[in-house]
């Protein structure tokens, strides 16, 4: 065991390399660059064996790294914003053809109101890509599910793409100090890619042909069940790597200070460490409060968050994007999970184009629940820390 | 395994078999069938949107004796460099071939075939140019000729058929100085043989350009695709030529250059061309001939008489300064 301090890309990178991933398309964007510099840094010092592939564009990126995991071999990729915009089309032709891509997505805003800052309207809209999604809370989480990434996408009970969603600079810049598993430990819990369908002359083989209607619903559904049966593969990735590093995220989703919490918010990323501190102030003061970590958008734990907040009497969810239907895409999810349950859940958007969270602002959340809670009419969807007059 | 330098070289087994979808007479299915049978069994082949898409396979049944992927439209260059990639990674020694149309190369692919080419990707990619968006239903693409009817260059009251001119597309390679470029045609077949075996045994891109008539998209007889072909040559619309580590040499030379309307005349996507559009026609060719290879063409046709515009005053008093 090493402990270096590192960035959140550089720990990705250095995943990467444990994983042994072999072929590596890459194109710079902020704030994702730093990962596949630090790949060719490590494939030129002869640390990594692999083929970095410098294509001309993300869209080739994505369709190299399409073709690398059809000619059968373990592929990784990073983008951010405008590049996974870019690789959208090609998004949808890794996941049916079911190939375990894995990508690291460093969050950033998409669009206009132009800028390089952490948001999530990059990676939330295409989680109906069919890729599986997990959002990570620090740079340790940041390495060590970028392994677990490889595992969980080439299980042959799922061989789906996954893309990995660190918020950008928060992460992908900042500096925390991560320990480096060694590289025996990492060959034990991931072994060889055996891929299923392979590009190979000795057994000739179609992938992704023209598929006319009366195959194409039953393949779509078995990509649904593939999705489905992933929770299960997340379970259990999730303690096998427990037992070799001891450090467990607890799977789909992590609770904090949920045992006997009335109020919870929950929502994805790195707003979760400063949740955490509100929640520790919270219970100081004597408030039943409890978060969610949600970690995988997809697979989308709906059964294991309606176990999670049963008995809740208020539930607020955390948003970094919009979704323009008034709240956010997380909050569209989760209400649609808990329909039914009882449980009364309003929406808090928050973080847009990167600006900082603070604890004052989730605690402002955890005050709108707690309202909600007593029976207070509050609104739906609230956007936190709005400046001037659109207050 | 033997070199192939004629039609008797080449293997019988074919890669492509019989029971696809193609029209009869298609050059595009010819051509694509020619080079695989060429290429042989150690071949993968990546074919993005295209006519070869759809009439090639179609699940769960296949034409194809090798295997084959499809995802996209604009992607051929980037997608065989991953294939060929990990196969070496795999200790597989075996040819990738991406077969594209000319829409999927000339236009929505070109920014991945110039990267492909660039990287000198181990690669053999074959550009099927049947000179329009046959697939969709014949729109006009930059390898369209120029005065040709399409459904996007329609004959209309006004403006008669496509008024740009067919991009170079073999020359834009070429400048990427890759090992192997070469243009072909089925109708001068010992000579397509030649270019498929040199491009087989190169290493790094190669870039194979084959012009493929098509029945419906070019309105011609299905008998007479080949026959067009040799025209194709003969007129200078199509150049048989390779270039060998960017060196470029004239692999056949028609003795002297054929009037373009006998060209014309036997494609009703042709037919409507005014007189004028066709004289225009003709110079380009006349242009080319020269530039090709390096001699003027035979008069007539070349050179084209030169049409004087005559200005007239329209009675600014600023006309002319």
């Amino acid at each position: 065991m090493v402990v270096r301090t590192i960035t959140g890309d550089a720990a990705v990178a250095y995943a990467a390399m444990l994983a042994r991933a072999e072929v590596v398309p890459g194109f710079p964007i902020t704030p994702q660059t730093i990962i596949i510099e630090q790949i060719t840094e490590f494939i030129n010092d002869g640390l990594m064996d692999a083929d970095f592939i410098p294509a001309e564009s993300e869209h080739s990126v994505m369709s190299v790294a399409v073709g690398a995991s059809a000619g059968g071999v373990r592929t990784f990729t990073a983008t951010s914003s405008q590049g996974l915009a870019l690789m959208y089309e090609m998004l949808f032709a890794a996941a049916p053809s079911r190939l375990p891509v894995v990508m690291a997505v460093a969050n950033r805003s998409l669009g206009a109101a132009s800028g390089i800052w952490t948001e999530h309207n990059d990676s939330q809209p295409v989680r109906e890509s069919g890729w599986l999604q997990v959002y990570v809370e620090d740079n340790q989480e940041a390495l060590d599910m970028t392994i677990q990434a490889f595992r969980i996408a080439e299980d042959h009970r799922v061989m789906l793409p996954i893309m990995v969603c660190l918020d950008g600079f928060i992460l992908s810049h900042v500096v925390e100090g991560v320990d480096i598993p060694e590289q025996s430990l990492v060959d034990s819990f991931l072994p060889k890619f055996v891929p299923l369908n392979v590009l190979d002359p000795k057994d000739p083989f179609m992938i992704n042909p023209v598929t006319p209607p009366e195959f194409a619903t039953e393949m779509r559904y078995q990509q649904d069940r593939a999705v489905e049966g992933s929770k299960q593969v997340v379970a259990e990735v999730d303690e096998q790597y427990a037992a070799l590093t001891g450090r467990r995220y607890g799977g789909l989703l992590e609770e904090y200070s949920m045992e006997d919490a009335e109020i919870a918010l929950v929502g994805v990323g790195t707003w979760a460490g400063i949740a955490r501190e509100a929640v520790d102030q919270l219970r100081a003061e004597g408030k039943k409060a409890g978060l969610i970590k949600l970690r995988f958008m997809r697979p989308f734990p709906g059964e294991e968050l309606r176990r999670a907040t049963a008995g809740l009497k208020g539930l607020g969810v955390f948003d970094r994007s919009a979704a323009f239907n008034g709240c956010g895409p997380v909050f569209t999810e989760i209400r649609n999970a808990l329909y039914g349950s009882g449980v009364p859940v309003t929406d808090h958007v928050a973080g847009i184009g990167g600006r900082d969270i603070t604890v004052e602002v989730v605690r402002e959340m955890y005050d709108i629940v707690e309202r909600s809670a007593r029976g207070e009419k509050v609104r739906e969807c609230t956007w936190h820390a709005l400046r001037g007059e659109q207050r | 395994m033997n070199r192939m330098s004629s039609m008797k070289d080449v293997p019988r087994e074919d890669m492509l078999i019989h029971g696809h979808g193609a029209c009869p007479g298609c050059g595009y299915a010819a051509t694509a069938k020619n080079i695989a049978k060429m290429l042989g069994p150690n071949t993968v082949v990546y074919v993005p949107a295209s006519c070869l898409v759809v009439f090639g396979a179609l699940y769960p049944t296949s034409s194809w004796k090798i295997p084959y992927f499809f995802t996209a439209f604009e992607n051929t260059g980037a997608v065989t460099a991953g294939i060929k990639a990990a196969l070496r990674r795999r200790g597989v020694d075996a040819t990738v071939v991406g077969m594209a149309g000319d829409g999927g190369t000339f236009d929505i692919g070109l920014q991945a075939l110039s990267g492909a080419a660039e990287r000198n990707e181990d690669v053999i990619y074959v550009c099927l140019d049947n000179e329009a968006y046959m697939n969709t239903g014949i729109q006009r693409s930059s390898a369209t000729p120029f005065g040709a009817w399409t459904t996007t260059t329609p004959v209309g009251q006004v403006v008669k058929g496509n008024r740009s001119f067919k991009k170079d597309i073999a020359r834009i390679v070429a400048d990427h100085n890759v090992p192997y470029v070469a243009t072909l045609s089925v109708a001068h077949f010992t000579d397509f043989v030649r270019k498929v075996q040199k491009a087989k045994e190169t290493k790094g891109f190669r870039f194979l350009h084959c012009l493929t008539p098509c029945i419906p998209g070019w309105r011609i007889e299905p008998s007479k695709g080949v026959s067009i072909n040799r025209l194709a040559v003969e007129t200078g619309m199509w150049t048989l030529y390779e270039v060998v580590n960017g060196v470029p040499k004239v692999t056949y030379k028609p003795k002297s250059i054929v009037p373009v309307t006998e060209y014309l005349k036997l494609q009703g996507r042709f037919k409507h061309m005014s007189e004028e559009d066709i004289l225009t026609l003709q110079g380009w060719l006349c242009e080319k001939w020269r530039a090709h290879y390096g001699e003027e063409p035979g008069s007539p046709p070349c050179p084209v008489p030169v049409h004087e515009e005559v200005l007239a005053h329209d009675g600014d008093p600023l006309y002319g300064i």
